[in-house]
């Protein structure tokens, strides 16, 4: 009775956010992949068979990933055109403004990370105010070791849900008084509420057992009180679902020694940095995990860690997983699983089977290394495909 | 407002003339604490005297009283013992939960105005973790930035909390950060930071630490993110050294630092403050295991180290670490936490049997 009046309930307002991820009818442990084979059917047609996707290459090594993004789709023949929008710090009110209109026509973006000149007080960091105005409230980062990458610990298996819009990231600051500034942090139950919604739901849906939220409420009462409060609320509708909340310190502390213990976590802006970051570190690093935002209209897809990796930049050291997966992901929630496949299977056998890892993952391999033999096994597993 | 300003002014006072005796007996304040820290103080105290250390223990409670004002607050015989004697070593203490009982620590923080907390996680050879290479320290600011408590509920359903980062308190801390560097042998210092979101607060910390950078030439410094140090410290802990932040990221990264070396249980930690210093140990009072002679006195002896290096003593400070560290690297005489079966008062005469050696 409980689970059927949530459904009607949060369905129609979260169905559309959810279909993203696998359900778990379809494919019941999410780490094995479809194997494909050449008889799959042409995708099916909409709007003449082809998804308009807005890109931001963003700065450092955003523009050099988009670039294997594309190619790798032109080799997969796969339906998506880009629509391309720059924006830098410097880019006009006006250009931004434009940059929203258009992901908000197009309703998807695949976005690398924009610098920000942190001098500059008049203006809020581009990557945030993006997320704020097109309300994208849930960051969805699927934390999961890959079985050849060297880390300290292989089974690692973290979603990380974190609040993506308010929080210490409001950017609200003033100086009343030379040399004291107030920052404010806005915790809202709406908000809260709507992610602890999220992240239950996504729990639901993906077969997770436990969810746990992150807070410091034993200093911050009223703000993470709240959060914790709303959060407690909303497990109370999920019977099935146990959940339990821990301190950030205590987290970052037990998730240094005993990763295992963790399933889905929610958790607040900051946190979510700080954590997301500590689980990227354990499980290989910033240039394997995509992470997803998501709103109740729009959706961006982007590397996990958001780094714009400008020490790298441009000589074609950098990972380009993180990115690919963040394309896949895209892909997956334009409900092309037929090439998101294609694409996931390829970057598997690269990794795992063949090994080719770049610098960052103790390899020797250089970007254009991967993305070849991605391609490669691409076109092998097309060759039956009369396109 | 006034009476508070005065007996800050006297405090100052007789701080500097109790340290100019540095030679006598020092007095120092013991704050043994709840559960397990009346017997690891006593291991403690029994170990600085087998090293002969130049230290009288003043021991003071902490518990809290109910003043004139009907307010609970920290007696007034333990904040005067404090002031006077200019240090304070202080085990692990209980907040009563209930309303009326303001968090003793923060208390007392705010009372001495101990405005740096500093944690050094160093790797123990013979508590072996997935990390190896760890040697950082991390300096946090310890009085405002996103614990200055203050928050409003503006409307029902809608919390702001604000962070105060002000430029005396951030000045004092990057400045504090550079001097330990120089005084023990630190190559560089990171500030840790988040300028790219919180550009005016943040900003403002960071232009502290950069100033502080001119000013000392000698150390390296460089700035970080907070995310990208999270990510590197987790990969390779060995590429920082010193670490300066504000008050929430400070939290975070230093209990982060303490999991990487094996707990709180192994760290030591110490806040200084203007006139003064209270070190202390940064783990909990485990009362399941209180009066068993089960507990390890490890957290608070090295901390009580790092005392006696503030107190320039260096020569007994470095005695009472090695054979610390060389009674956990032999493995004998572990104690159950460290995942040995000795007991408290083993490894303690242990760790005295191993001074005796190294004095003579």
């Amino acid at each position: 009775m409980a689970s059927l009046s949530r459904s009607l309930t949060h369905f129609t307002k979260l169905g559309p956010l959810l279909q993203g991820t696998r359900a778990v009818t379809q494919v019941p442990n999410v780490s094995q992949r479809r194997t494909f084979t050449a008889s799959k059917p042409f995708p099916v047609a909409q709007y003449g068979g082809r998804f308009t996707v807005t890109m931001m290459p963003g700065d450092g090594i955003g523009p050099e990933m988009m670039g294997y993004v594309k190619n790798i789709f032109r080799y997969a023949g796969v339906p998506v055109d880009f629509e391309e929008v720059q924006i830098t710090q410097d880019s006009t009110e006006e250009e931004f403004e434009n940059a929203l209109i258009c992901i908000k026509r197009n309703g998807v973006a695949l976005k690398g990370s924009i610098e920000s000149k942190y001098g500059d007080v008049s203006s809020g960091s581009r990557n945030a105010t993006l997320r704020t105005e097109l309300d994208l409230f849930a960051n969805v980062l699927h934390c999961k070791s890959y079985p050849s990458v060297r880390s300290r610990y292989s089974d690692v298996d973290i979603i990380l849900i974190r609040e993506n819009t308010e929080g210490e990231y409001s950017m609200m600051e003033h100086e009343n008084v030379k040399g004291v500034v107030e920052s404010l942090k806005i915790i809202t139950r709406k908000g809260s509420e709507r992610l602890a919604r999220y992240g239950f739901e996504y729990a639901t849906r993906n077969g997770r057992k436990k969810v746990t939220a992150i807070h410091k409420a034993n200093i911050m009462k009223l703000s993470d009180g709240l959060f914790l409060e709303t959060c407690r609320n909303v497990a109370k509708e999920y019977p099935e679902i146990e959940f339990n909340d821990m301190i950030v310190d205590n987290t970052c502390m037990q998730v240094v020694a005993r990763p295992q213990q963790f399933d889905v976590m929610v958790l607040p802006n900051l946190y979510g940095n700080v954590v997301s970051n500590v689980i990227c570190g354990l499980v290989g690093g910033p240039g394997l995990l995509s992470g997803r935002n998501y709103g109740h209209h729009f959706a961006v897809f982007e590397p996990g860690t958001r780094n714009t990796g400008l020490s790298v930049a441009g000589r074609n050291i950098a990972n380009p997983i993180a990115m690919l997966n963040a394309a896949c992901d895209m892909l997956e929630h334009l409900k092309l699983h037929y090439h998101a496949e294609l694409i996931r299977d390829a970057i598997d056998q690269t990794l795992n089977v063949d090994m080719i890892h770049t610098t960052d993952l103790g390899g020797q391999a250089t970007s254009l290394d991967v993305v070849q033999n991605i391609i490669q096994v691409i076109q092998a597993s097309t060759k039956e495909n009369k396109w | 407002m006034a009476g508070r300003l005065c007996k800050s002014l006297i405090g100052s006072v007789r701080f500097a003339g109790a340290r100019k005796y540095s030679s006598d007996v020092r007095k120092v304040t013991l704050i043994p604490g709840d559960g397990i820290g009346p017997e690891i103080s006593a291991a403690v105290q029994k170990i600085f005297c087998t090293a002969e250390v130049p230290i009288s223990w003043e021991e003071v409670d902490v518990t809290p009283v109910k003043g004139p004002d009907g307010k609970f607050g920290i007696p007034p015989a333990a904040i005067d013992s404090v002031n006077r004697n200019g240090i304070g070593l202080k085990g692990p203490l209980m907040t009563p939960v209930g309303k009326g009982h303001r968090s003793l620590n923060l208390a007392i923080r705010k009372e001495f105005n101990l405005y740096a907390n500093v944690r050094p996680c160093r790797s123990v050879e013979g508590y072996e973790t997935l990390y190896r290479d760890v040697d950082v320290v991390t300096i946090r600011e310890n009085t405002e930035g996103e614990y200055s408590g203050i928050e409003h509920e503006i409307v029902d359903g809608v919390v702001q909390s604000i962070k105060l980062i002000t430029e005396p308190a951030s000045r004092r801390v990057a400045e504090y950060a550079f001097q330990y560097a120089r005084n023990n042998g630190r190559s560089k210092v990171t500030a840790v930071h988040k300028a790219n979101i919180m550009r005016m607060s943040d900003g403002l910390f960071l232009r502290c630490c950069r100033e502080a950078a001119e000013r000392n030439p000698d150390i390296k410094f460089e700035e970080r993110y907070l995310d990208t140090v999270c990510l590197n410290m987790v990969q390779d802990p060995s590429q920082y050294d010193v670490l300066v932040m504000p008050n929430l990221y400070g939290d975070i990264l230093s209990d982060l630092c303490a999991g990487l070396v094996g707990g709180l249980g192994l760290t030591p930690s110490g806040n200084i403050g203007e006139g003064g210093a209270v070190f202390e140990s940064v783990h909990g009072t485990a009362p399941d295991i209180a009066g068993q002679d089960k507990a390890n006195p490890t957290a608070l002896l090295l901390s009580a180290v790092m005392m006696l290096r503030y107190m320039e003593l260096p020569k007994h400070a470095l005695i009472i670490e090695q054979a610390c560290f060389e009674t956990i690297k032999e493995g004998n005489f572990r104690t159950g936490d460290l995942g040995g079966t000795a007991k408290c008062s083993e490894f303690t005469d242990e760790i005295c049997k191993k001074i005796e050696d190294l004095k003579s």
